[in-house]
């Protein structure tokens, strides 16, 4: 048997999650919107666990990542899923442990964030696979400690993983055991949820599902607050119900550079100033002062990029269903 | 700054909301498409055209940001019309009639049949339905197993790679992975990875089921700037199956950091045809994004 030598940074504890629900989720409606700086302030705390959704330049809570950076809670670990906000995460240097997935820029081309952080052993990395984490969420988010798969098996990614190799009861063949992860804190960026925190996305919901049922806190940043009365017209069509849900942030273009389906489309010239910017440090750090930091909150941050203008190019810009 | 640079890098007509059609006031904001003769073609558009014919009808494929989205798009208009594109994030079988650059991008599911989850889409490659897998690698050996984690040591790497993504999960799910490798050289075709994050062969036969991974699935083909490889079916090495036009069995040896296994008569990869060629400029990737 085996398992695998990388660190786990968050062990398996049904019972304790089951405990930590009873005592601090909301299982009756309450108004829960707040502002970034509130949210962030509130639930995200260093040393914590952070995950988010979805990837790479798409629907990525961007104004929310920004505000962790402003506020600035260090030594976190973060589940590395390759999205933008993930990237700045990185780039911001409060990163500490990064479950690695894919941390890159696919067509774009490498990170170099981490390739610097990685190079210098400023981060201690442990490597899974976007199967194994959807599927580590899911563990979680089922209350369990773990479950069997068949991804990773034979691999130096399962050699650097926090796996552990099983045989099957019931076969006696080899398997995968992924552990639970709950992160403490998860964050996503919706289309539009009610003042509760009942959520609906529109198009792919990536690892969303999971995610929101496996941490312990979660902050939703939203397109739009809708009345509750249209999330109970159409009860199918909530992804995330408001009992997941800490704190409601609304975020007009949340996603910005990014891309939001159906909303508006990725701004390429942001994109690429950002990718420019984080192949040197003195670049990072520049592009940090100005748009991280320099803006004191998202409604700032927008009026910097271009304002409401150009952010209704960027409407026009995307494609209708 | 101008209205030219915003929202650009969508595909065709994906530029303007509701723009199923072709919108051809866009045309104006982007360069004019390089005009080849159409017997001459690119690395790119060879490449590209490879893997397509690899591609068959009424199969599912896992689709990445690239040439595998601009092959699986071209096999579809060619011949393969059935061919159910399938994208880690969720969107699944989606009309591909604009390109997306980022694997969750809207046009992965944009008039596609279902826009799920990565948990869902895995799960299916999980039991069986994902027949094709197309994966990319900065290293390669000879049994076909991957590399996209890191160049050096693990702890402090020379250089450090995105890492799996979904790589190592098509590796080990799909029945038949094609890797895809344009810049055939020794340094990426290596006799010893510097970290195997994604399965082939492992160390050779038999190997892939006593680890647990599902029997019958594994490396299918290897496309490259030079020739397509499959594998030899009794040790599982890598081997030559055809070249591309104008290259030498020598060349790809030459070219390859370990003994490729060679067959007496390695077969020939005819030039792109003038029909691939005309939908793939025409149709797939008319203003051109990455051909």
């Amino acid at each position: 048997m085996g398992s695998g030598e990388g660190a786990l940074f968050v062990r398996p504890d049904a019972d304790g999650f089951r405990e930590f629900v009873r005592a601090n989720k909301p299982h009756s409606p309450v108004d829960k919107r707040m502002s970034e700086r509130e949210a962030v302030r509130r639930f995200v705390r260093p040393g914590d666990y952070v995950a988010t959704d979805l990837y790479g330049m798409v629907r990525a809570p961007m104004s929310l990542a920004r505000e962790v950076v402003r506020q600035g809670p260090g030594d976190l670990s973060i589940a590395g899923q390759g999205g933008m906000d993930i990237d700045l995460l990185v780039a911001s240097g409060l990163v500490r442990r990064i479950d690695n997935v894919y941390i890159g820029h696919e067509v774009f081309g490498l990170s170099g964030a981490f390739r610097r952080l990685a190079a210098a052993g400023k981060v201690e990395v442990t490597e899974w696979t976007n199967a194994a984490l959807a599927w580590r969420f899911k563990a979680a988010a089922m209350g369990i400690p773990y479950i069997p798969s068949r991804t990773m098996l034979g691999t130096d990614t399962f050699r650097r993983s926090a796996a552990v190799l099983g045989r099957c009861p019931f076969s006696g063949k080899m398997l995968c055991l992924l552990p639970a992860l709950a992160p403490d804190v998860g964050i996503i960026h919706v289309h539009r949820c009610d003042r509760f925190g009942n959520a609906q996305i529109d198009g792919t919901y990536g690892l969303g599902f999971e995610l929101s049922r496996a941490s312990r806190r979660l902050i939703l940043s939203t397109e739009r607050v809708v009345p509750g009365s249209a999330i109970r017209k159409v009860p199918e069509r909530t992804v995330i119900p408001h009992y997941l849900v800490d704190a409601v942030v609304v975020a007009r273009y949340g996603s910005h550079p990014g891309e939001m389906c159906y909303e508006y489309a990725m701004d390429r010239p942001r994109v690429d100033e950002y990718l420019e910017a984080t192949r040197t440090e003195e670049g990072t750090r520049a592009y940090l002062e100005k748009y991280v930091r320099g803006p004191r909150s998202h409604e700032e941050y927008l009026e910097l990029v271009g304002g409401r203008r150009h952010l209704r190019r960027l409407e026009r810009a995307c494609r209708g269903r | 700054m101008g209205k030219k640079a915003v929202g650009s890098g969508q595909g065709a007509g994906c530029g303007v909301r509701g723009a199923g059609r072709k919108a051809t006031g866009l045309r104006a904001l982007h360069p004019a498409p390089r005009t080849l003769p159409a017997r001459e073609y690119s690395g790119t558009e060879l490449l590209i055209c490879l893997v397509a014919r690899i591609m068959e009808n009424r199969k599912m494929a896992f689709i990445g940001t690239g040439v595998p989205m601009l092959a699986a798009a071209l096999a579809k208009k060619h011949h393969a019309p059935g061919l159910m594109a399938v994208f880690e994030f969720g969107g699944t079988d989606p009309a591909l009639d604009c390109l997306p650059l980022n694997v969750g991008a809207q046009q992965t599911f944009q008039r596609a049949i279902s826009a799920v989850s990565l948990a869902e889409v895995m799960e299916a490659a999980q039991r069986g339905f994902l027949e094709y897998g197309f994966v990319g690698a900065a290293q390669i050996d000879p049994f076909g197993n991957l590399n996209t984690t890191v160049i050096g040591e693990h702890s402090r790497p020379a250089v450090r790679l995105p890492g799996s993504g979904g790589g190592c999960d098509i590796g080990a799910l799909c029945w038949r992975t094609v890797a895809l490798v344009p810049d055939h050289n020794p340094r990426k075709f290596v006799e010893r990875l510097d970290f195997m994050t994604t399965a082939g062969y492992l160390d050779g036969p038999g190997a892939r089921e006593r680890a647990g991974l599902p029997p019958g699935s594994g490396p299918y083909r290897v496309v490259s700037n030079l020739a397509v490889m499959d594998y030899d079916g009794a040790t599982r090495r890598m081997r030559l199956h055809s070249l591309n036009p104008g290259v030498t069995v020598e060349q790809v040896r030459q070219n390859t950091g370990f003994e490729l296994v060679v067959p007496e008569n390695a077969g020939r990869n005819e030039p792109p045809t003038r029909d691939e060629l005309r939908i793939l400029r025409r149709e797939v990737d008319p203003r051109r994004l990455y051909i």
